[in-house]
């Protein structure tokens, strides 16, 4: 593929924003990454919007028109990106390729989702729109009681624990207590983890990502472009973030169709293709943004991404590998249980992250050596996973 | 569970879901449930045809559902599973017959228990709508 780069980030605050609608939420987090890319809004060329369940949330379709026409961006071609919980990363995937085909120079990935308009048994049914509406939402399982399948068969074959589960959340919660845009800035125990309401057995609220409304944004540009743009970019060297490697990958819809409850193929395959379109290894890895919508979710992401071996994922956490600043830095943004979860929007916001982090402005949660970050994002329990890696240098061909 | 309110949507499905009827490629013998039209294997060299369940199998993972979407709510704390049958064919049941709250106390493992299955109403739209019928599973041991 061609160099590629991110020039600009945005996003909101993520959590319950009953002021705002998803168009504001939406303008706000463009309005951000245009700001911290430095350039016009009439310069972008076209948008790509993730956004999983609007119909169900607000009633809303046609995302990607009323993006473009509150942003004022009309006429330019802006189309919706559909995966579930990954449909944000998606909506990053197919700008990509969209300025890897030479057909534009500058465009828009953006994400979002407002959850909190309806009731809460209206937003899980919502969600299992994500799973097999006809043979696994009419048994009455939850996006939580399909994780907890998965949860239950790990612990069973390979002795995880309840407590390196719980443990997954606690680090998520102790990076968000440093970002200003997370739902839930404060730090949990492994006992308020276990000793909190039952979701799903043996999942507990504390393993949950929440119900959250946001959006995020992401300006990117092709090398020509940046290459005829430098002058007119302040610091634009202090702002570019290099795209080095992406993946995307499916498997069946249905949990109970997979060949094993306890991988998830579809992650495997993204980073196989993100690593080798890098040219890296997991070791070149500094940080990850891991799609932790559920702890169980965090634990096995970490095998599957080759962070440690099939079935030491909950020993790998409980010897602190994953916190800031130690094996790997995982998660330094809150990650999706403590950042918040607005479906749509949260592979954008996981991109933000690994931007902010590469640029070295995350502050107190600042990983300290970081070369490489990675982000990963799954929609329903392992159907789509896009995977992707960033560099501060562009790759040299 | 409004939006599954189309009678349409779930006619189409009473015959595999009341009977377990799925279906098997004669080329490779692969058997699937639901059923699937085009063998996955064999692609279109494939010859697919209606095949009956044993309605027999075993418990390879589950869970209680404490937290339900729409049209559960009364049912809670449920058990919900991933059954092994035929083939090596896995499908989500809920267990019941059986004391959720024992299980749950005495953090019972029900992995590996043989169950079968029978015919129950599964879930009702809402107090004048559709009542829909399929397939649950009983313990057997």
């Amino acid at each position: 593929m061609k160099n590629i780069a991110v020039l600009g980030v945005g996003q909101t605050k993520f959590g319950e924003h009953w002021t705002k609608s998803l168009r504001d939420l939406s303008n706000e987090a463009g309005v951000r990454a245009l700001t911290d890319a430095g350039v016009e809004g009439r310069k972008i060329q076209a948008m790509f919007v993730g956004n999983m369940s609007s119909g169900k949330f607000i009633g809303q379709e046609h995302l990607g028109a009323l993006a473009v026409d509150h942003a004022g961006l009309t006429p330019i071609p802006s189309t919706r990106c559909e995966g579930a919980c990954a449909s944000g990363s998606l909506a990053f995937r197919k700008a990509l390729l969209s300025v890897a085909s030479g057909e534009y120079d500058i465009v828009v990935a953006a994400g979002s989702e407002k959850m909190t308009d309806i009731m809460d048994s209206s937003v899980t049914s919502a969600l299992m729109g994500a799973g097999d509406q006809e043979w696994e939402s009419t048994v009455g399982l939850t996006f939580a009681g399909l994780y907890a399948m998965m949860a239950r068969a790990h612990m069973r074959k390979y002795g995880t624990t309840r407590e390196q589960m719980g443990m997954m959340s606690v680090n998520s919660h102790k990076n968000a207590v440093h970002n200003e845009n997370a739902q839930f800035p404060f730090a949990v125990k492994v006992d308020d983890v276990i000793n909190s309401t039952m979701v799903a057995n043996p999942l507990t609220l504390l393993d949950c990502s929440p119900i959250s409304d946001g959006a995020a944004a992401a300006i990117i540009v092709s090398e020509d472009w940046v290459k005829e743009n430098r002058d007119k970019i302040p610091n634009i060297d202090e702002k570019l973030i290099w795209v080095h490697g992406s993946g995307q990958a499916s498997d069946s819809l249905a949990l109970h169709d997979r060949k094993s409850l306890t991988e998830l193929i579809a992650t495997k395959s993204a980073a196989k293709q993100a690593y080798d379109h890098a040219n890296v290894s997991v070791k070149d890895i500094d940080m990850v943004e891991v799609h932790d919508c559920f702890s169980i979710n965090g634990l096995i992401s970490l095998e599957d991404l080759g962070f440690c071996e099939k079935g030491k994922g909950g020993k790998f956490i409980e010897d602190d590998n994953i916190s800031l600043n130690s094996t790997v830095s995982v998660n330094t943004s809150g990650g999706l249980k403590a950042k918040g979860h607005p479906v749509g929007a949260t592979g954008i916001a996981q991109i933000v992250e690994a931007v902010k982090q590469l640029r070295g402005t995350c502050g107190e949660r600042q990983v300290k050596k970081i070369d490489y970050a990675m982000t990963h994002n799954v929609g329903g329990t392992g159907a789509t996973a896009v995977v992707h890696i960033f560099n501060r240098n562009k790759v040299i061909k | 569970m409004s939006h599954m309110s189309s009678v349409a949507l779930m006619w189409r499905l009473n015959e595999s879901r009341y009977n377990m009827i799925g279906t098997k490629c004669t080329t490779c013998n692969g058997l699937y449930f639901p059923p699937k039209a085009l063998c996955p294997e064999c692609r279109r060299k494939g010859a697919i045809t209606p095949h009956k369940f044993s309605g027999i199998g075993e418990i390879e993972s589950f869970t209680i559902i404490h937290n339900a979407p729409q049209g559960f709510e009364e049912q809670v704390p449920y058990i919900v599973a991933i059954i092994k049958t035929d083939g090596n064919v896995r499908i989500s049941g809920q267990i019941i017959d059986i004391d959720v709250n024992e299980i749950e106390k005495n953090n019972i493992d029900l992995i590996g228990k043989k169950v079968s299955h029978i015919f129950r109403r599964l879930f009702q739209d809402n107090s004048s709508g559709l009542i829909h019928y399929g397939l649950k599973w009983q313990i057997k041991e």
